[in-house]
């Protein structure tokens, strides 16, 4: 259990059943009065924005959050499957809840899926990934337009900016962070 | 903290020093471990069984006007527990000067005038105090507001009843201290309601209102004064509610300072204040941070 001394940026709560990550915290204390412990949460399920203030004497519950290393197995429509690699149990997740991560999910990637009880609520994936592109225009010899970057499409259909000497069937490596080209890889 | 920042925060005790020793006061230096502290409903003491640190040198400085010295300041480290964010740290450096036969308007032209030096001797390419983007003048016409004219012009409340719901802490941090912000130079925050008055005195004829006033410079409160109860029943009543109060709350009660409660009748009336050092490095620096004003925050240890 915490106590509202606990309560600091990045700590993980339960609140009204869902898991809250707190992402500003002020205390506040005017003088000779009472405490004050305002914080800005985010649902980590939904990711909806809620402020909260605590006084002392308040208590809260840790979110029972658990990582299992899994495999991304594939999709179909909007759910995407992953499997345990210890258990060999399967969880479907919603395209909506895995954001931005659906564009870097290529079969048998390890991730690490996030749990809160049964619920799986999120990924966190390699900060690199390596994919292969599947489409992009020719670079032109000698082409003057100053464009140090041409649009390419990834084996997953993501589309990002990539240097004009790279070509169709050349493999990658893509930064998960920010989704941007980091660098070619050789051979 | 920057090279730059620790040679402004030197600068700044020096000047205060000098301000205070200018002025014929007297420097003292009270233990920091005590028996007691005043006891109040909020204010928690680190302690250090079978005693705690001081939470103020109130107590100390109180006794050493009951035994005839006048005018006297002390610089001093004090300690309350589990105070930690951007304007706190659980370890801290306070000013407090008290003046004998004088009342809190004596202490506010003080502060005017120590803000002014401060600010002339130790920010000398411009003599202004930042806080939060706003520039905030001490040369300037200071403003002087009562907390009830306060809580009715800014959240349109009366004060009574936001202590009565328990919402006073709410609206005085959410609609009060960032609406004293919009003023271009300090302000007073003056003649608190009597259920606030801690150590100071009520006003004369008006008993619903405390002689307490707190400054205000750019919305960040910066000291706390008082003119100072001297009525050893009364304090004593105070302490005891203060403690029925953390014991309702389920925080322990804490010990009476005995030996001031049995001086206090001593005390010529007298006025007292507390301004916080760090805070006005802060707005020295122009930092909303009180981590980039210490040598060391906690957590760096």
């Amino acid at each position: 259990m915490y106590t509202v001394a606990d309560l600091k940026k990045g700590l993980k709560i339960t609140l009204d059943g869902d898991p809250y990550l707190v992402v500003a915290f002020d205390f506040v204390k005017p003088g000779k009065g009472q405490a004050l412990y305002r914080t800005k949460m985010r649902n980590m399920i939904n990711g909806t924005l809620l402020d909260r203030t605590y006084r002392s004497g308040e208590t809260f519950e840790p979110a029972s959050l658990e990582e299992r290393t899994m495999e991304y197995l594939y999709k179909e429509g909007t759910h995407y499957t992953f499997m345990d690699q210890a258990t060999y149990e399967q969880v479907v997740m919603e395209e909506e809840t895995l954001g931005d991560a659906k564009n870097f999910l290529l079969e048998n990637l390890k991730v690490e899926v996030m749990l809160f009880g049964e619920k799986p609520i999120g990924v966190s994936l390699p900060n690199f990934v390596n994919l292969r592109v599947t489409e992009t225009e020719q670079w032109a010899k000698g082409d003057t337009s100053g464009n140090d970057s041409k649009p390419a499409t990834v084996e997953t259909g993501y589309v990002l900016r990539v240097p004009p000497f790279i070509e169709e069937g050349e493999l990658i490596v893509i930064d998960t962070r920010n989704g941007e080209y980091s660098t070619r890889v050789k051979g | 903290m920057n090279h730059d920042a620790l040679w402004l925060r030197a600068n700044i005790i020096r000047a205060i020093r000098s301000f205070f020793w200018d002025r014929g006061f007297l420097e003292v230096e009270t233990p920091l471990l005590v028996p007691a502290n005043a006891p109040e409903e909020y204010i928690d003491p680190v302690m250090a069984p079978p005693w705690q640190l001081q939470t103020s040198p109130e107590i100390c400085m109180k006794r050493l006007l009951c035994r005839g010295h006048e005018n006297l300041f002390q610089i001093s480290r004090c300690w309350r527990s589990n105070e930690r964010g951007v304007r706190h740290l659980s370890e801290f450096t306070m000013l407090e000067w008290y003046r004998a036969d004088s009342d809190y308007r004596n202490l506010m032209a003080d502060c005017r005038q120590l803000l002014q030096h401060v600010a002339a001797v130790c920010l000398t390419g411009s003599p202004v105090y930042r806080y939060k983007t706003r520039r905030i003048d001490p040369f300037a016409p200071w403003s002087t507001i009562s907390v009830q004219e306060a809580f009715l012009r800014f959240a349109n409340h009366s004060v009574w009843d936001c202590l009565q719901k328990g919402l006073y802490e709410e609206i005085l941090t959410e609609t009060i201290e960032p609406a004293l912000a919009d003023f271009p130079s300090p302000v007073m925050l003056v003649d608190y309601p009597a259920e606030l008055a801690a150590l100071s005195r009520l006003k004369p004829g008006q008993a619903d209102l405390a002689e307490r006033f707190e400054l205000y410079v750019g919305g960040l409160e910066l000291a706390n004064g008082f003119s100072e109860l001297n009525d050893p029943q009364e304090q004593r009543r105070r302490f005891v509610e203060a403690n029925r109060l953390r014991l309702q709350e389920g925080r322990s009660a804490l010990p009476l300072p005995e030996r001031f409660l049995d001086e206090l009748g001593y005390m010529p009336p007298s006025a007292g204040i507390a301004l916080g050092i760090d805070r006005l490095v802060m707005l020295a620096v122009g930092t909303d941070s009180i981590d980039q004003v210490v040598a060391f925050t906690p957590e760096q240890l």
